[in-house]
């Protein structure tokens, strides 16, 4: 029976010693996908990645690799390479040596090793270079190397731990859109870790975040920004202020929570209930700052606030104001009003704070 | 066959540990037990404390004695030489650095019969030195250099140099210079700074090379027999001396044993001082 | 030294010039200590290489330029043959010494198991412990079980005091080696058994080349141990020549030694080489 999934992790449990580096994750990876691993620091995106590919056993649950479980096949035989984060080439072995390496232990012919080491060193544009040691080559292309190495064997499912991390951020901006133009001209499904929020989000298909241990939302990059299922990831992903407050009311698919006396409604999210404490989540670049005077102080969502401070940051005016005792960020996209400081705002003036309620979303506390 | 190695841990160390353990348990730890048993059985193998008694005769303490303080004065003076020599060695430019490396390399690798009878010769008493100074007509008589404590600490010292400026050169190289330019700039002066900061990175360094360097001394036999003639007398001597002419195995286990157990003592506190750091070779 | 630990520090414009003047002392003090070091070390084995060519049969007169000795060193059969004896020796020993020695390193770096602490010691003493007193403990031991002394003897003790050098150098290798390449092989489909052929050795390669010139050399140089176990009649170089050393009766053991020389310059210039080629990589 042929599978929907490329990958599927069924409830995977790793411990090392007490600590559980993965808990209870369960994920489902679709052919030519890209999906992208994100999470801070030690959450646990590196094991999943090395149970996949087979340097580590789970403790518990299920890994299926087009719908057969991989149980403890060794790494050498599963159809899966990965791009190591240091890249781990061979030192002892020139570009071509190490590109071809997978092919010789597969036992391909070598006149036809010969064509398509020298297809993957064109792909990934290296082709000059096959001579070459590690040694002798920037880090930019040592990536490279890594990524020809991996793909030349025609992975099923590629993985890629933090690929970019030791790159410079051109030379990041690059990669990204050569990376994601290879993917979807090869259709080979790639998962790929980072902690780089801002590369997942404009790479993958669909993201999983992790903390901890625990995935906590799977989802395409809108979903992820605009619908984040709990706080960490409305935090974790972007900038959002939050407001603590109760809810009071539900409606629908819209929630109001009372926050400092005052009543702001917001998209419903996931497990929230009457009466219990809640965060309203707002993003900064989402509300509207407008003169006192030109307000509607009725409408919803509309409230008078204090400018504490203004900062131009370029593309961006960065306001910090006062809410009922909580510090706000809003982000004004500059343009002629913001730029114009006699017609701005200044710190210790009075304006009119007001967000679309889809704009805001009440979050389990 | 395969598989089951694959899976069987166990099975892998076995392999891997078998023939080197079993070589060095079987001709190296079982005779070192030998002598801890043969110390006290004499030549009916019978019970015997006589090889201890004899220890602790005046003039074996006193050889134990002499032994121990030549080797630390010898592991001492070769510190006090080879840390200025390290240290100008790593100050060098790359190439001068290399040839100098070289330069001690050789005497390292060179024969230590060879290098100790090249000393000897030098310092004989129609040797080159006594001619060259009679020669010169600073002396009258040729000055007797061999066959003194002196001799074989100068034989020692000229012997286990190389050991020492090896290790000390390789910690001195991995420091990092600028520490001290930041213990400077903290305040502390030239030689806070060396106290505080260079001596204790560069410390496993120069306990290696202390270690490397004590344990052959206090164990010389060949420097001892050279330099020192009849006249000084080291522990190694006697102990040979024992299993060649005198034939007393009870009293020769005795010596090695307590003479282990010296350098286990100078070892365990070489571990201690050093975080149980490992000589590099 | 503070001289030289200042010497790093930038001072301020006004006491520029007396830290100059500090700092050069301080490098001329350095540069006095270093050279006097070398000379001390190489002045012995250069008056004994010219004194090989010397004519006088005995003392330190020189009367004349000659290679006799030389010539009488290749004509002397027994010396030949306990050369041969010691490259045999040392050969295969450490061919032996290298096996073992990589694989000890191998599963210490790379597995836990109950009692690696044990295997920790064992596997240092060698370092620790006077080579007198393993070469006593092996007379004794090989006299206790009734083993007649001869090659098969020499071998088994050079191979137990050269393996745990080569185990120490290969170990400190493998410390630092970084585990993903492997696991990288083994993502790209080489099972174990190619894994280490291909990735494991080649780059541990380094170490063993270092590990097999160390244990060459202790084996060839070795004199203490070798002549407690050695068989009669089964003479190595160094046992050959001490006799002769220690009675300094002929010119030719200077010449022998002067060969004994070369041979060792020859192997610092080859692992210097090895060295080379390796750090390419
Ligand atoms: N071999 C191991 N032994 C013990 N603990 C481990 C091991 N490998 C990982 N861990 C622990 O498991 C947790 C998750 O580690 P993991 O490497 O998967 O994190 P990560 O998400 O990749 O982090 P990073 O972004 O820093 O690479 C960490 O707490 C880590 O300390
Ligand atoms: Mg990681």
């Amino acid at each position: 029976m042929k599978s929907d999934f490329a990958i599927e992790l069924v409830d995977v449990v790793k411990r090392f010693g007490t600590v559980a580096a993965v808990d209870h994750v369960s994920m489902q990876i679709r052919p030519r996908e890209f999906f992208a691993l994100l999470g801070p620091s030690g959450c646990g995106k590196t094991t999943c990645l090395r149970m996949i590919a087979g340097f580590e056993q789970p403790s518990s649950g299920q890994l299926l690799l087009q719908g057969k479980p991989l149980g403890d096949i060794p790494a050498f035989k599963r159809n899966v390479n990965t791009v190591f984060q240091s890249y781990a080439l061979f030192p002892h072995m020139t570009v071509a040596q190490n590109v071809a390496f997978g092919l010789e232990m597969k036992g391909v012919g070598r006149d036809e090793i010969r064509r398509r080491v020298a297809d993957a060193l064109d792909l990934v544009r290296l082709p000059q270079m096959a001579d070459r040691y590690p040694k002798q080559m920037s880090g930019g292309q040592q990536q490279r190397v890594a990524l020809a190495r991996a793909l030349v064997n025609k992975p099923e499912v590629l993985l890629l731990d933090e690929p970019l991390g030791a790159l410079d951020y051109k030379l990041r901006k690059e990669m990204q859109i050569e990376l994601k133009q290879m993917q979807q001209q090869l259709g080979i499904t790639f998962i790929f870790v980072t902690h780089d929020q801002e590369e997942a989000l404009t790479m993958s298909d669909r993201i999983c975040v992790m903390s901890t241990g625990h995935a906590l939302q799977v989802g395409t990059p809108l979903e992820i920004y605009e619908r984040p299922n709990c706080k960490f990831v409305a935090d974790f992903i972007g900038e959002t202020n939050f407001l603590p407050g109760v809810v009071t009311e539900i409606s629908g698919e819209y929630a109001t929570v009372n926050v400092a006396d005052m009543s702001l409604v917001g998209r419903l999210g996931e497990g929230v209930t009457l009466g219990a404490s809640a965060w309203l989540s707002v993003r900064p670049e989402k509300m509207q700052l407008v003169d006192e005077a030109r307000a509607n102080p009725s409408a919803l969502n509309t409230n008078s606030v204090t400018i504490d401070s203004v900062a131009y940051v370029g593309s961006d005016t960065r306001v910090v104001v006062h809410l009922g005792g909580q510090r706000l960020d809003v982000w004004d996209e500059n343009n002629i009003s913001t730029l114009d400081p006699n017609f701005y705002f200044r710190a210790g003036e009075r304006a009119s704070l007001s967000f679309p309620a889809d704009n805001a979303l009440v979050l389990v506390k | 066959m395969a598989t089951l190695l694959r899976k069987s841990r166990a099975l892998q160390l076995l392999g891997l540990m078998f023939p080197g353990g079993f070589w060095m348990v079987v001709f190296f730890l079982l005779p070192l037990l030998f002598i801890v048993v043969l110390s006290f059985l004499d030549n009916e193998r019978l019970f015997t404390l006589e090889g201890y008694q004899r220890v602790f005769d005046p003039l074996y303490i006193g050889i134990f004695l002499q032994s121990i303080w030549i080797s630390l004065l010898t592991t001492i003076i070769s510190l006090l030489i080879s840390f200025p020599v390290a240290l100008f060695m790593a100050r060098l430019p790359k190439g001068w650095r290399d040839i100098a490396l070289f330069a001690v390399m050789i005497p390292f690798w060179t024969n230590f019969l060879v290098r100790t009878y090249a000393l000897q010769f030098l310092m004989r008493n129609q040797g080159p030195i006594n001619l060259l100074l009679q020669w010169i007509g600073l002396i009258d008589e040729p000055l007797s250099m061999l066959n003194t404590p002196a001799a074989v600490m100068v034989g020692l010292i000229y012997g286990n140099l190389p050991f020492m400026i090896l290790p000390v050169y390789t910690s001195l190289e991995k420091f990092d210079w600028t520490l001290l330019e930041a213990a400077q700039d903290l305040g502390a002066s030239a030689w806070p700074a060396f106290f505080r900061v260079m001596l204790p990175l560069t410390a496993p360094g120069l306990l290696s090379g202390s270690i490397l360097t004590f344990v052959p001394a206090i164990g010389s036999y060949v420097t001892a027999e050279l330099m020192g003639g009849g006249k000084a007398t080291m522990i190694g001597r006697v102990i040979a001396g024992q299993f060649e002419q005198a034939q007393n195995w009870t009293f020769g286990s005795a010596m090695s044993l307590i003479l282990m157990v010296i350098v286990t003592i100078f070892a365990l506190i070489y571990f201690r001082l050093g975080r149980g750091e490992r000589v590099a070779l | 030294m503070a001289q030289l630990v200042s010497a790093s520090s930038s001072a301020p414009a006004n006491v520029a010039g007396e830290s100059r003047a500090r700092v050069s002392a301080g490098r001329l003090v350095l540069t006095t200590i270093t050279a006097a070091t070398f000379a001390f070390l190489y002045v012995p084995i250069f008056v004994l290489i010219i004194f090989s060519f010397n004519q006088a049969k005995s003392g330190a007169t020189w009367t004349g330029f000659t290679t006799e000795w030389y010539a009488k060193m290749f004509a002397n059969e027994d010396l030949i043959e306990a050369a041969l004896n010691s490259l045999l020796v040392g050969t295969i020993s450490t061919l032996v010494a290298v096996v073992l020695g990589t694989l000890l390193a191998l599963a210490m770096e790379r597995y836990s198991f109950k009692g690696k602490a044990f295997w920790d010691g064992l596997l240092y003493m060698p370092v620790i412990i006077p080579e007198i007193v393993a070469g006593v403990s092996l007379l004794l031991f090989f006299a206790f079980i009734g083993l007649e002394r001869g090659f098969p003897t020499l071998l088994a003790a050079h191979v137990a005091f050269t393996t745990p050098f080569v185990y120490l150098t290969v170990r400190a290798r493998l410390a630092d080696f970084d585990r993903s390449v492997e696991e990288a092989a083994m993502d790209l489909g080489a099972d174990e058994w190619h894994t280490f052929w291909r990735i494991t050795l080649p780059l541990l390669m380094p170490g063993v080349v270092s590990g097999a010139l160390l244990a060459f050399t202790l084996s060839m140089d070795d004199f203490i141990i070798s002549n407690f176990v050695k068989g009669v009649g089964w003479n190595t170089l160094p046992v050959y020549v001490w006799p002769q050393l220690k009675r300094a009766v002929s010119p030719e053991i200077n010449a022998a030694s002067t060969m004994l020389l070369l041979f060792s310059i020859f192997i610092v210039v080859l692992s210097l080489v090895l060295q080379r080629r390796q750090s390419r990589i």
